[in-house]
Formats: structure tokens, C-alpha cells, sequence
């Protein structure tokens, strides 16, 4: 068994390689390409002129995978600790919108978050926008020169990017960080708790180390699909603010044609992350130890 | 004297309408070792916790000190546990794992909370990891150690935090004969040392006997007996706890006077007193309580059904007037041959009926497979029953 294959791995095997290696080799081959597939370095250096699409990109991840832990950890630990009928209902909540069609829900954000969507609207019904003109006015040096808005700018902000992130991927983070905690050795907490820890000690000293597994796992299934996104960025962020999967996008699909330069664009992204997640995976063994203190 | 630390009084539990312990009460005094005995299921775990603080009681209280506990957390007991399954932090090394209860700041006698120094720390792990044989082993993973070995880092992890009591459920469980042994003489150093009150639960009633002070024999979440393991093993109660504790062969008899007990139609001379006369009762005799005779000096004959070599003896099964006994002895007695048997006054234990009577001490299904193929004839014995008086 050590070096040889069972019959029922080749299938596998064979899938791997037709899905993930080959095409990842193709796309190592287009990123040190031409367009005449002559060896070139020139797409790398070429990316330069799209840093702040890379820091953009990476900037909003974080955010969002910041945002998704501090919501979903509460709520991951709340689910492990009530009774099974308080975790039927919120899995299921938690899993029907991913069972409904991403852009129809990244699409609605839209229409909820527009300069006339349905949160304007109900701003202006309750009479919030009216308030801020008169507070505006009131504290303005020069009323004259007081320009009165008609909406909050809410769709095409960064802002509405993170949410369009939060609100797709925070399942991801649920799930992951819940199925560890109600897994942990209930005896475990039982020992804290004999060894003169109060809930608070029993949190921060047993069940917190010992989730970080499911935070880990949560982080990078956030964290991943949130720096290659493109369709949020493009519906939600309104075109102003390009990310990383929308440049990619464009080498392949849009007016900016070039494979070769999107290949390269993707395989530095790669990279990045793989560093990232192994930089994290590290980072979490050593806090495990790190937490005790 | 001893003085009394912990007390149970008419603690019941009841879960989703099932009585679990009925009517517990028991007194454990300081510095002793208290066995808690009994089948699985007969509430044994359910009583630690009470004492743990994990359980509430149904009804009933929990006294400690004389002041009534029930609604103290665990964390603010002077009590530390040995769970079952050990219970050992992974996250921690061995160190880690035992300083944990040091590292909690304790709230002194001012009021104010006391937070121990590392070096103090240092010093009270690197003492108990010796206490436990377990030098050098502090920065090991616990997921690393043997079964052994987990077993003495929960312990360390318990003691190290000086409880005044330690619970400790089936702790020795999972490991085999010999390092069972050892721990066995183990722990019990460690408690004398110590001088802390020692809970033990167990199912073994070689362990409990070995080990305690006082044995509770419990069974159907009641408790059935306590007492030293000597009184326990020599005058038991009642049939289950006959049968429990050791083995036994349990019949039927009636007292017929103080010191006179009657079994198959013949009188014994038993030391038993204050019976009704001719009141119906259970009667024990130990296996290695019975002398083999020839047949024509036996108070009893029957015929030698099954022999089993068990190292130090044998045991061998009788038959007497289609009841079988167990009796150990060292000399061979073949299958099928004959003989009679003595026992001395001291070797009878007179029960009164209980509702176990009848349930124990029949060792007729240990031989069943040998009747099949051996012709065992029981002879009906014609004699008169020989009086001792
Ligand atoms: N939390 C609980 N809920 C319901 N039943 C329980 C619970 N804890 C224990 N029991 C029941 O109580 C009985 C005694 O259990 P336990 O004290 O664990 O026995 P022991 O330790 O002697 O084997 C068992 O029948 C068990 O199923
Ligand atoms: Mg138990």
C-alpha cells in the first residue's frame, strides 16, 4: 500500500490530472509566454501597472474575512451550545440562500442598495434623508452653497463590495467553526470547569484554542473566493472598483484580450495565497500555544 | 476520630421520569479512601458528579463541611476530578496540561485574587510530575503518551491543584492487568501520602477491595451495603452483594434457633443470631469456606459435576440434591466421583430474604455443557439429616 496505488484511486488519479494538473500547467505555460508562445518574463513585469488592483483585492478579502469572523464565530458558538431544535432552524436559514442562485442574490443586494433601491426609499419614507439636509444646512458655513442629497451612495462603494463578500461567503465561515465546537469532548469543558475555570476561562482557554482549526478552515474558504471574486465587485462595486478576478476576467473575456498576461496575473495570485494559507496554517500551531499564556 | 468531610443525605436523581439514585445516604470522612462499587449503569458516575458538582440533585443535599453545596459550581469546589476518559487538554503539553488549575487566579481569604508565580508553578508541576513518576516529561504532547501515562498526568493535574477531596471515575479502565496492579499500589501511596479523601469508582470488586477504606456497594442506584472490605467480603447483606463480591453459593435455608440454620433438611451451626425462629432466610458460603471430605464423614454428599485448573486451585462444581456449588480447593477431585463436605460454623453466612433472594449463587449453568455429554445421576440421599447440636 505504501507506494502503490489501490485499483480504486485511479479514477481519482486520472481526474486530478486532467482538472487540476494540466490546466495548471497550461496556464504556467501561458504566463512566461507570448502571444507567439516564445519564452518571455514580460507579463510579469507588465503586472506592475495593476498593483493597486492587487492591494484592492486583497484589502477588501481581509475585510470581509474579518467581518464573516467576528459575525460567524458568535454565531457558529450560539449553535453549538443550544439545543438541536435551535440548530435545525439556523443551519437551515443558514443554508437556504446558498441554495439559491448567487447572482440572483447578488442582484437583489443591487436593488436593495441603488441610489433609488428599496433602503433609499425607505431612508426618504421615514424621512431620514430630509433630516440630514436640514442638519447639513443648519451646520453648513455658507447655505447657499449647500447642495441637499436625494440618496445615500451606498451601491458602487467598497463598502457595498464587503457586504455583497459577507453576505455570499459568511456560510463558509459557520460551518466550518460550528462543526469543530460541537464536536469538542464535552468532558473536556467538564475538566476546565473542575480546575476552577469560571465560562469565561473555560472560553478563552479550551474551547477557543481548540476551535481554531474550524477558524482556519473558515478563513481560507472565505478568504479565497472572496479575493478572486469578480461578479460582486462588478454588480455591487460598480465598476469603480476593479478587483483582482474582474482584471482577470477582462484578459480572457473583455476588451483587454490576453490570456497570457491573465495567466500570469492568476498564477501570482495563486501563489500569493498559497503563501498566505501556509503562513496561517504556521501561525495557527503557534497560537495554539500562544493562547494559554 | 475520624472526621466527617462530605455527606449525601436522601439524595435522589431522576432523569426524563427514571429514578437513577433513590434515596442516597452516605457519609465520607477525611483523609479516607471511599470505594463506590457496582454494575455499570447503577448510578455509580451519577453519584460523583453530585459530589463533582456537575449534577444537581433531584432532591436531597449535598453537605460539605457541614455546609450545604447543592448549588456550588464545580469551580468553586475544593473537589478535582480523574475523568473517566482522562480528559487531557490536546492543545497542551504535559506541563501545560497539569499547570492549568495553577494558572487560574484563586480569590484569597482577603478578597482579593492571587495569581501564582511562574516559578512557583514550575515548582508545584515539576513536584507533582514526580509525585506521578512523570519526570522529564513535561514538554511532551499528551496525545503521545501510553494509556499509562495519561492516566498519571490527569491525576498530577488533579493533585497538583492540593484538593482537599479527588474524585475518580473507573480511572484505571482502560489499562491492562499489570499496569492496573501498579497503579493500583499507586495511587493508593499517593493518597496515604497525601492524606486527601479519595472517591473511587469502580466495577471491579478486586480493586475496591484491595484499595479501600469503606466500600459502597451499590445496585439499582440504591446502596445496598457499607462497610470495611472485610465486612463487606464476610458479612454481606444480602444476596446481590453475596454475589457481587466474590463468588458465592447462596441457598436457601431456615433459621431454626439462634446459631442453628437449616439447608436440604440438615442443621448447621452457624454464629448468625437474632432471626425469627423458623424465619426463612439466604444463606452464603464461600467457595474456599467448604473442606472436602470422604463421602462417609460429609455433613453433605454430591457428585463432582465440572473441574476447572485455575492456577492457584481448583474450582471444581458439586452437585448436592440438584443445587450446584462452586467449592475451590487444592486437592483434584475427579468428574463424577463422590464426596462429602464440611463447613465450620464461621464459614455460614445467615441473609435475611431480600428481593435479590433467589436471583444469585446458582452455579448450575456453569456446567451445562459438561452435563450433556456426562451422565450425572443424582442419587436421592436417603439419610437422616445429621444434627451438629
Ligand atoms: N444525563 C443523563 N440523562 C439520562 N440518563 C442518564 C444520564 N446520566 C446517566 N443516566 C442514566 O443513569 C443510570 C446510571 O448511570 P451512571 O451513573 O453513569 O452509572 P455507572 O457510572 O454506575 O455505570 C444509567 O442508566 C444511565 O443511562
Ligand atoms: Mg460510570
Amino acid at each position: 500500500m505504501k507506494n502503490k496505488l489501490s485499483g480504486f484511486a485511479v479514477p481519482y488519479v486520472v481526474w486530478m490530472a486532467l482538472v487540476v494538473v494540466i490546466p495548471i500547467l497550461i496556464m504556467a505555460v501561458y504566463s512566461v509566454t507570448t502571444a507567439d508562445f516564445d519564452l518571455t518574463g514580460e507579463n510579469f513585469t507588465r503586472m506592475g501597472a495593476y498593483v493597486s488592483v492587487f492591494a484592492r483585492s486583497f484589502e477588501l478579502a481581509i475585510i470581509a474575512t474579518l467581518v464573516c469572523l467576528l459575525m460567524g464565530y458568535p454565531m457558529a458558538y450560539l449553535m453549538a451550545k443550544e439545543g438541536p431544535g435551535f440548530q435545525r432552524v439556523a443551519m437551515a436559514l443558514i443554508m437556504l440562500p446558498m441554495w439559491m442562485n448567487f447572482l440572483l442574490r447578488t442582484y437583489s443586494w443591487m436593488s436593495i442598495l441603488e441610489n433609488n433601491g428599496l433602503l433609499n426609499q425607505f431612508f426618504s419614507r421615514i424621512g431620514l434623508i430630509d433630516l440630514v439636509n436640514h442638519i447639513g444646512l443648519a451646520l453648513a458655513a455658507d447655505p447657499s452653497q449647500y447642495i441637499p442629497i436625494t440618496h445615500f451612495q451606498m451601491i458602487g462603494t467598497s463598502g457595498a463590495v464587503v457586504l455583497g463578500m459577507v453576505y455570499n461567503y459568511l456560510p463558509f465561515m459557520i460551518l466550518p467553526i460550528y462543526s469543530v465546537i460541537v464536536k469538542l469532548d464535552h468532558s473536556l469543558l467538564e475538566a476546565a470547569h473542575d480546575l476552577g475555570s469560571n465560562n469565561i476561562t473555560v472560553f478563552r482557554r479550551v474551547i477557543f484554542p481548540l476551535s481554531l482549526p474550524g477558524v482556519l478552515s473558515g478563513v481560507t474558504m472565505v478568504f479565497v473566493p472572496s479575493v478572486s471574486t469578480f461578479a460582486i465587485s462588478r454588480l455591487l462595486g460598480g465598476g469603480t472598483h476593479m478587483m483582482l478576478g474582474d482584471l482577470i476576467e477582462q484578459q480572457f473575456l473583455g476588451g483587454a484580450y490576453d490570456p497570457h498576461l491573465g495567466a500570469a496575473i492568476s498564477m501570482v495570485m495563486m501563489v500569493i495565497v498559497v503563501v498566505c494559507m501556509v503562513v496561517m496554517n504556521h501561525f495557527g500551531e503557534g497560537e495554539e500555544q500562544a493562547v494559554m499564556l | 476520630m475520624a472526621k466527617e468531610l462530605i455527606r449525601l443525605r436522601g439524595c435522589s436523581m431522576v432523569f426524563d421520569d427514571v429514578t437513577v439514585l433513590d434515596d442516597i445516604n452516605l457519609y465520607i470522612n477525611d483523609s479516607e479512601f471511599l470505594t463506590l462499587l457496582g454494575p455499570s449503569g447503577c448510578g455509580k458516575t451519577t453519584t460523583l458528579r453530585i459530589i463533582g458538582g456537575f449534577q444537581t440533585p433531584t432532591s436531597g443535599d449535598i453537605l460539605f463541611d457541614g455546609v450545604r453545596i447543592n448549588d456550588v459550581p464545580p469551580h468553586k469546589r475544593t473537589i478535582n476530578t480523574v475523568f473517566q476518559k482522562y480528559a487531557l487538554f490536546p492543545h497542551l503539553n504535559v506541563f501545560e496540561n497539569i499547570a492549568f488549575g495553577l494558572r487560574i487566579p484563586k480569590v484569597g481569604p482577603d478578597g482579593k485574587k492571587v495569581r501564582l508565580s511562574e516559578d512557583e508553578i514550575e515548582q508545584r508541576v515539576n513536584e507533582m510530575l514526580e509525585v506521578v513518576n512523570l519526570r522529564g516529561f513535561g514538554s511532551r504532547k499528551v496525545t503521545q503518551l501510553s494509556g499509562g501515562q495519561q492516566q498519571r498526568v490527569a491525576i498530577a493535574r488533579a493533585l497538583v491543584n492540593r484538593p482537599k477531596v479527588l474524585l475518580l471515575d473507573e480511572p484505571l479502565g482502560a489499562l491492562d492487568l499489570k499496569l492496573r496492579k501498579d497503579m493500583q499500589n499507586e495511587l493508593k501511596r499517593i493518597q496515604k501520602a497525601m492524606e486527601i479523601t479519595f472517591i473511587y469508582v469502580t466495577h471491579d470488586q478486586e480493586e475496591a477491595l484491595a484499595m479501600s477504606d469503606t466500600v459502597v456497594v451499590m445496585d439499582g442506584g440504591r446502596i445496598q451495603q457499607i462497610g470495611t472490605p472485610e465486612d463487606i467480603y464476610n458479612e454481606p447483606k444480602n444476596a446481590f452483594v453475596a454475589d457481587f463480591i466474590g463468588e458465592s453459593n447462596i441457598i436457601d435455608g431456615i433459621m431454626r434457633a439462634d446459631g442453628v440454620v437449616e439447608i436440604f433438611n440438615r442443621r448447621f451451626t452457624c454464629l448468625d443470631k437474632g432471626f425469627e425462629k423458623d424465619e426463612p432466610v439466604d444463606v452464603v458460603i464461600r467457595p474456599e469456606d467448604v473442606d472436602i471430605v470422604p463421602e462417609d464423614q460429609g455433613q453433605l454428599k454430591g457428585t463432582v459435576t465440572n473441574v476447572t485448573f485455575k492456577g492457584m486451585q481448583y474450582d471444581i462444581i458439586v452437585d448436592f440434591y440438584g443445587f450446584k456449588w462452586l467449592i475451590q480447593t487444592t486437592d483434584l477431585s475427579p468428574v463424577g466421583s463422590r464426596i462429602g463436605i464440611k463447613i465450620d460454623p464461621d464459614g455460614i453466612h445467615v441473609m435475611k430474604k431480600s428481593q435479590y433472594s433467589g436471583m444469585f449463587g446458582d452455579y448450575s449453568s456453569y456446567s451445562e455443557e459438561y452435563e450433556e455429554i456426562g451422565d450425572v445421576s443424582i442419587e436421592p440421599d436417603e439419610e437422616e439429616p445429621a444434627d451438629e447440636e
